[in-house]
């Protein structure tokens, strides 16, 4: 008597497009985003309606913290190298080797130069735990302006590097009067405040352009 | 038997052994499970966001005051940024006598930007030439950065052009500071609003 075997089928499912997908995505984070900057003390930004983007490369980032304390990064870790070679020469630091490259892959900085080795001994990712005093900007003082100098001179007066002030909304104006001051006697009159965006209030100026500029767009759109 | 008969034909073949077949499928699972757990790290310690800047140009020094001269008093705005979030206004620069300093906020409606409009509203009818505006910014030492970024926001959300930041305060103004916050009194130009 012949059997009636009902035909069966598999019911493992290919997985491989599922995988495909799945290092899609993966690609297109990793290229596309860049890590979080871990900062010393947390900012929060005012809002402005500015949509200029911070610039990809080559920026000075000058951060602000609530308290008022000073503290300064640069994101190219070559001229962040050489810009501590420079400083652990002219003030006699006593710098190792291991030191600088410890911070040229670490973040924003803010200690008076004296404390500088004593940081660094710290590994990059407990420094931000490390009681920061912030770097000296009173005018009997100021060693912002010395590391501005330095900055400049590794970068060799190029016109690209962007200097950007990231404050905090509480920072007592005080504070960046002084910092304005420094940057402003080292000729840097064209600044970048760090802000978030906000939407332009209706009915203003800046609002009415921007619906002239969407409606331009919109009629060259339903133009033939 | 069926079985039996297949069994001898396969032996005088292969000489009594059978291969067996294994399979060659793997189970890909666990290398699912790793590739989503990296586009979670991924998406949870990066950002996409880039933040938003706001330029901020800064005059370079001038030796003599003669910059601030050639600004006209009818076109100009004083602004004074007091601490907890207080503005306060005159109109002119400061070289001629103001006999009153206003008091405002930052609120949306009947703050610093209604003045600001109105101020300019005033100057195209009376001068005309939409850049006359000019607004002089003046943020005392206690005020909070959160309003000098506003005011800055404020100059290009009703697109004045010109602008300056200043650090000098002149005596007169905190006087006039001091007397609006005594004694207030609203602006009288505004009240037709």
């Amino acid at each position: 008597m012949p059997k009636v075997k009902l035909p069966r089928k598999s019911t493992a499912i290919d997985m491989t497009p599922m995988v495909d997908v799945a290092f899609l995505l993966l690609t297109f984070f990793m290229l596309t985003t860049k890590f979080k900057p871990n900062d010393p003390v947390t900012v929060v930004t005012p809002s402005s309606i500015s949509t200029k983007l911070l610039p990809e490369s080559n920026i000075a980032m000058i951060l602000i913290g609530k308290d008022g304390r000073v503290f300064f990064d640069l994101d190219n870790k070559f001229k962040k190298q050489q810009l501590m070679s420079d400083l652990n020469s002219q003030y006699h630091l006593g710098l190792t080797k291991d030191q600088i490259n410890s911070y040229a892959i670490g973040g924003p900085v803010g200690v008076p130069f004296k404390m500088l080795p004593q940081l660094l001994s710290v590994p990059a990712d407990q420094r931000n735990a490390f009681p920061q005093p912030g770097i000296p900007i009173d005018s009997a003082n100021n060693e912002l302006d010395q590391w501005i100098k330095y900055t400049l001179n590794v970068n060799n007066a190029n016109p690209d590097l962007q200097f950007v002030i990231k404050a905090d909304d509480n920072t007592k104006y005080e504070v960046v009067k002084q910092v304005l001051k420094t940057l402003k006697a080292n000729h840097l009159n064209k600044l970048h405040l760090v802000t978030n965006l906000k939407p332009i209030p209706p009915g203003t100026a800046a609002w009415r352009e921007q619906q002239q500029a969407a409606g331009g767009a919109n009629a060259s759109k339903q133009q033939p | 038997m069926a079985d039996v008969e297949m069994k001898e034909a396969g032996g005088g073949r292969h000489q009594g052994t059978k291969s067996k077949k294994l399979s060659t499928r793997i189970d890909m699972t666990p290398m699912v499970d790793v590739a989503f757990l990296l586009i979670t790290f991924f998406m949870l310690t990066t950002t996409l966001q880039k933040p938003k800047t706001m330029n901020l140009y800064l005059p370079e020094d001038v030796k003599n005051p003669e910059e601030q001269n050639k600004v006209k008093e009818s076109q100009a705005l004083t602004i004074i940024l007091g601490k907890d979030h207080q503005v306060y206004y005159y109109y002119g620069t400061g070289q001629e006598p103001n006999e009153r300093m206003y008091k405002t906020t930052f609120a949306n409606k009947g703050g610093i930007r209604d003045v600001i409009i109105n101020k300019w509203d005033n100057v195209i009818k009376n001068s005309g030439g939409r850049d006359s505006l000019v607004a002089i910014i003046k943020p005392m030492n206690d005020a909070d950065y959160e309003d000098v970024v506003n005011i800055l926001d404020e100059m290009n959300i009703n697109g004045v052009q010109k602008y300056a930041l200043v650090d000098s305060i002149y005596d007169f103004e905190k006087n006039l500071m001091k007397e609006a916050d005594d004694h207030p009194v609203p602006d009288p130009t505004l009240s037709g609003q």
